[in-house]
């Protein structure tokens, strides 16, 4: 029973980890339908920035709001000089604009820090927190609470703002958006600026726990975006859960099966329910670009 | 002391002989992962090549002539490797090549050093390198399984015989993992409980919990690199596992203590270089004013504490340098039969002799078994 | 632009033999076959993603199926190891067909993801089996065995020349069975159902089955690349079953320009070069790499080579 208990906890952790990266993926792709492969990367800057300002003898708090606050400076201008300018490509376009971007700012990152494994202080210590026979690290708890909050805050902000709904509009019809007086240009820089920020506090909460350094992006990526799809791509809820989801399937495959299958099972699974569900677990099932 | 006088008349009495031809550069090869998975061991590995060229030249380089370095990033890419090594064959016409750095890399770079009769000196671990024996492939690190009887002798004199074995799925951990099962009998280990891990894992709670739950464990060793060791370690302290933990000599640096923090690598033994514990080695040791030297001029260089990964480029190229003053000629096969007869050659990883049979040179008792205690390294016994 | 069937053979064929006149040294040779080796993948794409419309970005998953049966198969069924690259193109066939069946009906980015998740699935498999794949430090390739065989008629090449000609020689094959296939009833078939998936429905095209067939022959492509690579390097590791392969071999495609062959094979030329000539930037290799991919796609989304081809038609007339 402790096992199991430890499992659990194991995949919460691991899972609210791939939820933050998720629930980064969703505003982007609601307001412009495009999956940013480079959202890693704001993961990676979130770590990268807080790791060194605070090097630099910054108190932590000032170091993550400095962090967060780059990445969505970095956020906004990236969509400003490519996705802006190369409005209505295909998908595979984007997708080599997105990677190119990741690539890029991976290969500004080791220049401008360098390519050493970093993290800083956990926020509440390290020592673990016993439930039922098994521990839990504080900083696990701050990422958990952390994903939480980011769903809520994004599930209310589409769901009861101006500027939410806003972005749905633009993401469903751009041209109707327009003409009701959207402004669609802010939307979707605002967007990125949103996307980029919660993809650096992503990366500030799991820094204690994964640690960081210039290239841990692109797994993260890959993690996020699974969790994502398997959630169903846009939705913060999907995000949420497929994140979560995709972290218990791998701690109790590592469990109770195979530590060196557990990714394998994990993708297994996630192939397995987008043939039963196209859209993923809570996908928009009418989105279709053509 | 001896040879060094003797290498530096025949030094002087070579560039004698050579005074009145244009003093071409000697030219040497290099591809290391400074990018990539294995960016911490390659990024340090090139500082090094860097660095000491840059102070042999300053010296006044060798017989004379000032080395020019050719140095390529191959990300890790045993393909890229590849490229690189001919290019360094073919295209810019090096005597010999240092790299490698890791066993992937080194085992793509190795048939194109073999078809061209170069020498070649490999920066990683796996024992396939060097055995068997290819005429021109030479290598610095002591050989994962040397690592793996380190540890198991430490276990024998400690009374531990059935241990726990989570390991890496990189390269490294996975090599590291066979030799370990290969030699455990020889210890009369018994590797009870078996888990691994991905390279880039979050947790590995779920791991250690079922090494933990097997009652007759008493000891666990994680062979692996990169951060995967340090959540190891940091999981260990969060379950409050109390058995002795053994780690790599993947992660000896200072740069390990500080992601695992001081609290929870606590205790942790691993085997090591000398370059870790330069300080405290008796003055008598050898490797003490060899490895202090490299440590200073490689921290005031680049401002980064030093890494072992470091010291096996460093190693390389001395040795390379010091077959170089010894060879009868800049052609690669007079550098190779000089690399061959290298003898007592200190470095930062032990004293180098190597022969036909044995192009690595060290033995068990260049390996320092460590200890973690209070945030810094300790020698055991 | 589209250069007729002959012309585009010509072209390249002219290419492959002239250029090593140009060669200072053998290392010219080993960059050329590896440009050969990228682009028959790359090919491949131009069947899947130019003539077909779809995306995978499992590729390299194929290329690792390829190479693997080089190194496995000699081995274990005792077959001559150009035997084993044409199991390896069949087996990736038959591994194509199980995997396209249920993610070809996967759209956009839901294809992208699955065909990732086949391809990590794979470089998995290859890193964990390593009593069968010799694990993450690869396993040994055994020789082809043809270039002893030239030589025993008085062609005597270098490793490094004989696999340049070699690849080549396959290359040019490759390209030839592609341009056939666009004009044939499976390929008008294909194009149908890229500019039109209803349409091509209505006019009778069995869309799933056409799909298919893409994917298949394009896994075959990867799947004879991987091979090549394998037997030229004599050595394989699950690197090449990796995302960035996968990743690397659609970027050269769309980069140069997916349509045709020939552009795709130009993508491929420019990023099997770049990284041998960004080596003197050293620290600013992946800035660059980046660079040149973003402001590619952002400036000319058709490719490079029609975009500079329409510029000089612009300037012409």
């Amino acid at each position: 029973m402790p096992e199991l208990m430890q499992f659990l906890l194991s995949g919460a952790t691991v899972g609210a980890v791939y939820a933050l990266v998720a629930l980064g993926f969703t505003i982007v792709y609601n307001a412009s339908n495009v999956v940013n492969f480079a959202q890693g990367e704001f993961v990676m800057l979130g770590g990268m920035i807080t790791v060194f300002a605070f090097q630099a003898g910054l108190p932590l708090p000032l170091a993550v709001l400095i962090a967060i606050l780059a990445a969505a400076v970095i956020g906004v201008g990236f969509n400003k000089l490519t996705i802006e300018v190369a409005r209505g490509a295909p998908v595979v376009s984007l997708i080599i604009i997105t990677v190119g971007a990741s690539i890029f700012i991976q290969g500004v990152a080791q220049v401008v820090f360098d390519k050493q494994l970093h993290r800083f202080p956990s926020f509440s210590g390290d020592d673990p927190i016993r439930i039922l026979g098994a521990t839990i690290l504080p900083q696990s708890l701050w990422v958990i609470v952390g994903a939480i909050v980011v769903f809520i805050g994004l599930w209310a902000f589409f769901t009861r703002t101006l500027v939410g709904r806003a972005v749905l509009a633009t993401s469903n019809n751009r041209i109707a958006a327009q003409l009701v007086g959207i402004n669609t240009t802010f939307i979707m820089a605002f967007s990125f600026g949103l996307s980029a920020a919660i993809g650096a506090l992503a990366g500030v909460l799991i820094t204690p726990i994964t640690l960081t350094s210039y290239q841990v992006g692109i797994s993260l990526a890959l993690k996020g975006f699974a969790a994502a799809m398997l959630g169903g791509m846009g939705n913060p809820m999907g995000a949420l859960v497929g994140g979560i989801l995709l972290g218990l399937l791998e701690s109790l495959t590592a469990g109770y099966i195979s530590s060196q299958y557990k990714d394998a099972v994990a993708f297994i699974v996630i192939l397995t329910v987008l043939f039963a569900f196209p859209q993923g677990l809570f996908g928009r099932s009418s989105m279709e670009r053509v | 002391m001896q040879r060094t006088i003797i290498s530096a008349t025949l030094a002087s009495v070579i560039s004698f002989g050579l005074t009145g031809i244009a003093a071409a550069d000697i030219k040497i090869g290099a591809t290391v992962s400074e990018t990539g998975p294995a960016s911490f061991l390659g990024d340090p590995e090139a500082k090094t090549l860097k660095l000491l060229v840059e102070q042999i030249n300053a010296a006044g380089g060798v017989k004379g002539e000032k080395i020019k370095l050719f140095l390529y990033d191959d990300g890790g890419d045993p393909n890229k490797a590849r490229t690189f090594a001919t290019r360094l064959v073919e295209d810019d016409g090096v005597v010999a090549i240092i790299g490698g750095t890791t066993t992937g890399t080194s085992m793509a770079v190795m048939p194109v050093a073999e078809e061209a009769r170069l020498p070649f000196i490999s920066l990683a671990g796996a024992i396939e390198i060097i055995d068997p024996v290819r005429p021109n492939t030479f290598k610095t690190p002591h050989t994962d399984r040397m690592a793996c009887e380190k540890i198991f002798d430490d276990m024998k004199k400690r009374g531990l015989t059935r241990i726990g074995m989570i390991s890496g799925t990189d390269g490294f951990g996975a090599s590291m993992r066979a030799q370990c099962l290969d030699v455990a009998s020889k210890y009369g280990i018994t590797i009870v409980a078996e888990e691994t891990y991905g390279p880039k894992d979050a947790d590995m709670t779920p791991q250690l919990t079922n090494i933990r739950s097997k009652s007759d464990v008493q000891a666990i060793i994680n062979p692996g690199f990169g951060q995967g060791p340090a959540i190891v370690t940091r999981n260990y302290a969060q379950l409050g596992i109390a058995l002795p933990l053994y780690q790599s000599h993947g992660v000896a640096s200072n740069g390990f203590i500080e992601l695992a923090g001081a609290k929870a690598a606590e205790g942790i033994r691993l085997p090591g270089t000398a370059l870790l514990v330069g300080e405290m080695l008796p003055e008598s040791d050898a490797q003490r004013l060899v490895v202090m030297a490299y440590k200073t001029s490689f921290e005031k260089a680049t401002g980064t504490p030093v890494s072992t990964f470091g010291g096996y480029a460093h190693d390389a190229m001395r040795i390379l340098v010091d077959a170089l003053n010894r060879a009868t000629s800049m052609k690669p096969a007079a550098v190779r039969d000089a690399i061959e007869k290298t003898s007592g050659l200190v470095g930062t990883t032990g004293t180098v002799t190597m022969s036909a049979k044995d192009h690595l040179g060290l033995d068990l008792g260049s390996f320092r078994m460590l200890e973690i205690r209070n945030g810094s390294w300790k020698l055991v016994n | 632009m589209r250069l007729s069937k002959q012309a585009t053979l010509l072209v390249l064929a002219a290419l492959i033999v002239v250029a090593p006149i140009f060669f200072p040294s053998g290392y010219y040779f080993r960059v050329g076959s590896l440009l050969f080796v990228n682009s028959l993948a790359v090919v491949g794409v131009v069947i899947l993603t130019g003539y077909a419309g779809q995306i995978s970005l499992g590729h390299a998953g194929f290329a690792a199926i390829g190479a693997y049966a080089c190194a496995l198969a000699p081995v274990h069924l005792h077959v001559h190891p150009s035997i084993a690259a044409i199991i390896g193109a069949v087996l990736s066939a038959v591994v194509a067909y199980l995997v396209g069946r249920p993610i070809l009906r996967l759209k956009g980015y839901y294809l992208a993801v699955a065909s990732l998740g086949f391809g990590i699935l794979v470089s998995m498999v290859l890193a964990n089996e390593i009593a069968i794949t010799g694990g993450p430090d690869g396993i040994k390739v055994p020789e082809l065995g043809l270039r002893a065989v030239l030589a025993d008629w008085g062609l005597e090449l270098t490793n490094a020349q004989f696999w340049y000609a070699f690849s080549g020689l396959v290359l040019l094959v490759g390209s030839w069975l592609a341009l056939n296939l666009y004009n044939s009833p499976t390929g008008r078939a294909l194009r149908g159902l890229h500019e039109s998936e209803i349409a091509a429905r209505t006019v009778g095209v069995d869309v799933a089955q056409a799909k298919l067939v893409a994917f298949m022959i394009s896994a075959v492509y990867a799947s004879v690349s991987g091979s090549l690579l394998a037997l030229q390097n004599r050595l394989i590791t699950p690197d090449i079953a990796g995302y960035m392969h996968s990743i690397e071999i659609v970027t050269m495609a769309v980069l140069g320009g997916v349509g045709s062959v020939l552009g795709a094979i130009f993508g491929a030329s420019i990023l099997t070069l770049l990284p041998q000539l960004l080596t003197v930037f050293q620290e600013y290799e992946q800035v660059m790499l980046g660079l040149v991919m973003m402001l590619a796609m952002i400036f000319m989304p058709r490719g490079l080579l029609p975009s500079i081809v329409g510029l000089v038609r612009g300037r012409g007339e």
